[in-house]
């Protein structure tokens, strides 16, 4: 029964349709349940307090509280606001993310595409970002807006460069820029003629790891990189002069990001939906099997689920940068590490 | 434990004995008054061509290197509201309010002007404080001015502007005499004592029925030897 | 009411003239930031009018009286108790403290003592509200900072303190238990006991800050050099705390300048002083009084006297005529009271020399040439009231 539906064609408009759906929920669930685990009740109990605690078990409808609570708020633009671009600048925010989740793969056939230069589609889209804030930024007519999507600009642009070369060392170490790929290669690789965990590359290209969360949090504008955003100082940054319904598209835009990179960094360095070779032994399965399109959005939400955990840890635990020392940070020394990350990988795979 | 007591304010005592002294001698003709407080305090009254040359010589002869505030007084007895325990209800009475002493009070430095001008500075290498007053003479319709201190110590910037909105005292050389916390087009000067204060006006004082009593031995014996405590 | 003077009229038309040239500078040179009145950074509803010149601050021109209430004028109008209901509107966080120098002055001027157990429970409350003023400081500064965690803690472990001050005065914020002669209740039963296992929690909370805030590499950047205030420029701006103290002057009231009202004489304690003058170490000096504060209530608790909490005073309060003036080391620095008594009920002038006044007074000196997210970092470390900045 269950082979016969996993055996199953659709055509082209039922496959997109599903896809279709499918793209919303895994970028809406995913953030509706990190929002709610980490940004209401985790922060919370860090912070000796109890989060949302009277809509729905344990404060859980608390965001549909926050959602009817936006919808219905006045859609204000300023005054002197550019009204079109104003209106925009939530749209192109939002669309990175959409676009981000395209090449996420979730299992092995459970995937919206599976295009060759996924890693590059991933880091290319994700830059589409900025041009939104930068939008929002000018298009707000409020200094504190600009202010802030000035240092938007400033910071995302420096923080592209690690994040992608601290790719470099995973894509020289898979051989391959596709996220399949790079998913086959640290489950098929061993560790020194040891693979019954295969080669999650969180252990070899460590460094690569460091480099590309620090690069995250910086590129998702959160604390210790959020100068952008700096509530005590620019209220609220490029987000300032939004409300309503605008103003949560930038947040689930803010959430959402987070947790489309952490995916990403789960496939390329926690092995992505893949579980380590001796449990697919044990089960009697291959690694790649059909199950693991049901096992595998599982196994990439636990693993999102760990790395938004740290991104919201180190949120919530450190003051923030002032934008001359982040951009020193990035460029002084972030970015020369990453390359020297890359330097000694090349070597090293030349080497083995 | 009081002979102790004793001591100690003999010695502060002479420490400021000895800087009255010292201050009385080299101001010379612009040292016109003083109150010593054993133990406590001292206030000199200076002449008011001497203000601003008095800063300097505080800050750079006497080492009072601390500036610590400075604000005004204006010795007009009230002609609104009545006190507690005035006789007549000057509100209710102008009359009676017309025809009130209109006599000035002075302090303890004595002065003779109705406005006054005072600081205070502190010496870290004594530890002495020192109150030093001003008369600031005229009627208060606009011819008001001293000299500024901010020169000396420009922490006296902010204390001025306010004594200028407050008092309407002006104060020659300031840099930048705006208001500090009134709005800049406010009529009049709230901390002079002809000027009302509404709330008082336009509602009646509660009256002394509202003095809380005190707890303590008093409250249960009134003393007998005072009758004045007991009203 | 009073006619304005041509000269007033002039020096108002000049100041007009001098904010329009402002103005057409700025539009031509650099923007202004209006930071403030209701900004998250300036906690109150202080206003920072700064001229940038891209993110450097060429200018920074705090405007205040927002929140001022005339408490120098209200006073003239009230009797000496009712005055002290009024200023511990002054400083908000550290109430207590703001009614111990007025009541001293009006106890100078009537000769009398108070007690020593009422001493000692001054004493002690007047510490209990340094710290619960500081410990927020602790947190806030994070905060202003971007670390938004420390904040809660602050909150969490002020409440200790706060509980004891409710339950010895039945007032969490403000106490009003100040009174001419002592103070005006016993401690209740069992305080001593609770009041030492507070100070435990506060000791545990400063140890935490320490390990959070101030060995973060992040915070210690941020703060480092931002600010620097020298000694002698911050003594004639009249700065004065810790703001002075992190200078590297070596002043405080409740050892140089102990009045004879407060047992600050029977305790052993020391005065922490900072070389640097930075953000850091104003942050570093309040830590440590904090811990300095837990010691001496410590060794108050220890030492209580027993006895009567009130002098013998009378009935309705009449203070002599005369002039007083006394200053006591308030958690935000010194604060002072002029009192001129003419004899009456009430007093015939008060002013009110408040720490925050003083120690602002120095901000658009030291806001000038440093960058906006520094002008939070030295707003946040000179730390002000804004109660305490209007009165």
């Amino acid at each position: 029964m269950i082979s016969m539906l996993l055996a199953a064609e659709f055509a082209w408009w039922q496959t997109t349709a599903f896809k279709l759906v499918m793209a919303i929920v895994a970028v809406l669930i995913p953030a509706g349940t990190t929002v709610y685990l980490y940004l209401f009740k985790m922060v919370s109990f860090m912070q000796s307090r109890l989060g949302p605690m009277e809509a729905g078990p344990y404060g859980s409808m608390q965001l549909l509280a926050e959602l009817g609570k936006n919808l219905q708020k006045e859609d204000i633009f300023p005054l002197k606001a550019d009204r079109a671009v104003f209106a925009l600048a939530p749209y192109v925010v939002l669309m990175s993310t959409f676009l981000l989740a395209v090449v996420i793969p979730f299992g092995p056939d459970a995937a919206f595409t599976n295009i060759d230069v996924g890693v590059y589609l991933a880091l290319a889209v994700s830059s589409v970002s900025v041009i939104g804030i930068l939008m929002a930024g000018w298009a707000s007519a409020s200094k504190y807006s600009l202010l802030g999507g000035l240092r938007a600009a400033g910071q995302l642009i420096a923080y592209e460069l690690p994040l992608i070369l601290a790719v470099v060392g995973v894509v020289i170490q898979a051989g391959t820029l596709n996220l399949q790929g790079i998913i086959a290669a640290q489950n098929q690789q061993e560790i020194f003629g040891w693979g019954a965990i295969g080669n999650p590359y969180i252990l070899t290209q460590f460094v690569g790891f460091m480099i590309f969360m620090i690069a995250v949090q910086a590129e998702l504008t959160q604390v210790p990189f959020d100068m952008p955003i700096a509530e005590s100082e620019l209220v609220s940054g490029y987000m300032t002069e939004y409300s309503g319904f605008r103003f949560l598209m930038f947040f689930i835009g803010e959430f959402a990001t987070a947790n489309i990179f952490a995916f990403l960094a789960s496939v390329l360095f926690l092995g992505g939906w893949s579980v380590p070779p001796f449990v697919t032994d044990l089960l009697g399965i291959a690694w790649d099997s059909n199950w693991m399109n049901f096992i595998g959005p599982l196994v990439m939400l636990t693993k999102m689920l760990l790395l938004t955990f740290i991104i919201y840890w180190v949120r919530f635990t450190y003051p923030r940068f002032r934008e001359d020392q982040l951009q020193k940070f990035a460029w002084k020394f972030l970015i020369p590490l990453s390359l020297l990350n890359i330097f000694a990988t090349g070597v090293l795979k030349v080497v083995f | 434990m009081p002979s102790e007591a004793d001591t100690t304010e003999e010695v502060v005592d002479e420490a400021r004995r000895a800087l009255l002294e010292a201050l009385s001698a080299e101001l010379g003709d612009a040292f016109v008054g003083s109150d010593l407080v054993p133990g406590k305090d001292l206030t000199i009254r200076v002449a008011t061509e001497a203000w601003g040359d008095t800063a300097l010589y505080l800050r750079e002869r006497q080492r009072f290197r601390y500036f610590n505030w400075l604000s005004a007084i204006d010795w007009l007895p009230s002609p609104f509201g009545r006190s507690l325990d005035a006789e007549v209800d000057k509100k209710l009475d102008p009359e009676a309010s017309a025809a009130a002493s209109v006599e000035l009070g002075s302090g303890t430095t004595g002065g003779d002007s109705r406005f006054q001008v005072l600081a205070r500075v502190h010496s870290l290498t004594t530890n002495l404080g020192l109150t030093v007053k001003v008369d600031v003479p005229g009627t208060g319709d606009g011819d008001l001015s001293v000299e500024t201190w901010t020169s000396v110590y420009p922490g006296a910037n902010w204390h001025e502007r306010e004594v200028n909105e407050m008092f309407g005292i002006h104060f020659l050389g300031h840099p930048g005499l705006r208001n500090l916390y009134l709005p800049g087009d406010f009529e009049g000067y709230p901390l002079r004592k002809d000027f009302p204060l509404l709330a008082r006006l336009v509602k009646p004082w509660p009256g002394i029925v509202d003095v809380e009593p005190m707890p303590g031995p008093s409250d249960d014996s009134p003393s007998t030897d005072n009758p004045e405590d007991t009203l | 009411m009073t006619a304005i003077s041509d000269r007033r009229q002039l020096a108002y038309i000049a100041a007009q003239a001098a904010d329009a040239r402002v103005n057409v500078e700025l539009e031509a040179e650099g923007m202004t930031l209006n930071i403030g009145p209701q900004h998250p950074a300036t906690h109150g509803t202080l206003r920072i009018v700064a001229r940038l010149d891209g993110e450097q601050v060429i200018e920074a021109d705090p405007v205040m009286g927002y929140m001022h209430r005339g408490y120098e004028k209200l006073a003239e109008v009230r009797t000496y108790p009712q005055v002290t209901t009024l200023i511990n509107r002054i400083d908000w966080l550290g109430s207590f403290a703001n009614e111990v120098p007025f009541i001293l002055a009006a106890e100078q001027l009537m000769d009398i003592e108070a007690p020593p157990r009422a001493r000692h429970i001054r004493t002690i409350l007047f510490e209990l509200a340094r710290i619960a003023n500081v410990t927020l400081f602790l947190g806030d500064m994070g905060v202003q900072l971007g670390a938004v965690t420390p904040i809660f803690y602050a909150f969490r472990d002020r409440e200790h303190i706060l509980n004891q001050i409710e339950s010895a005065t039945g007032g969490r914020f403000h106490p009003n238990f100040d009174r001419i002669g002592g103070v005006k209740d016993d401690l209740p039963a069992g305080w001593l006991a609770e009041t030492k296992q507070s100070l435990g929690e506060i000791r545990k909370f400063c140890d935490q800050m320490e390990d959070l805030i101030l060995g973060n590499e992040i915070f210690q950047a941020r703060t480092r050099g931002i600010g620097v205030i020298p000694a002698d420029v911050g003594l004639s701006y009249g700065l004065s705390g810790a703001n002075i103290r992190s200078s590297g002057v070596d002043w405080d009231l409740r050892r140089d300048g102990a009045h004879p009202g407060l047992a600050y004489n029977d305790v052993e304690w020391r005065v922490w002083t900072h070389p640097d003058g930075d953000s850091f170490a104003r942050y570093w000096v309040r830590l440590q009084e904090v811990r300095e504060s837990c010691l001496i209530v410590e060794q108050l608790l220890d030492s209580m006297p027993s006895g009567p909490i009130m002098a013998k005073v009378p009935r309705i309060i009449k203070v002599p005529e005369g002039e007083a003036y006394v200053e006591t080391e308030n958690p935000l620095g010194v604060m002072g009271y002029y009192v001129v008594s003419q004899g009456g009920l009430e007093p015939f002038r008060v002013k009110i020399r408040s720490a925050s006044f003083s120690n602002m007074s120095i901000s658009p000196w030291l806001l000038k040439g440093t960058y906006v997210p520094d002008v939070i970092t030295i707003l946040a470390s000179l730390y002000f009231i804004l109660g305490d900045i209007d009165r």
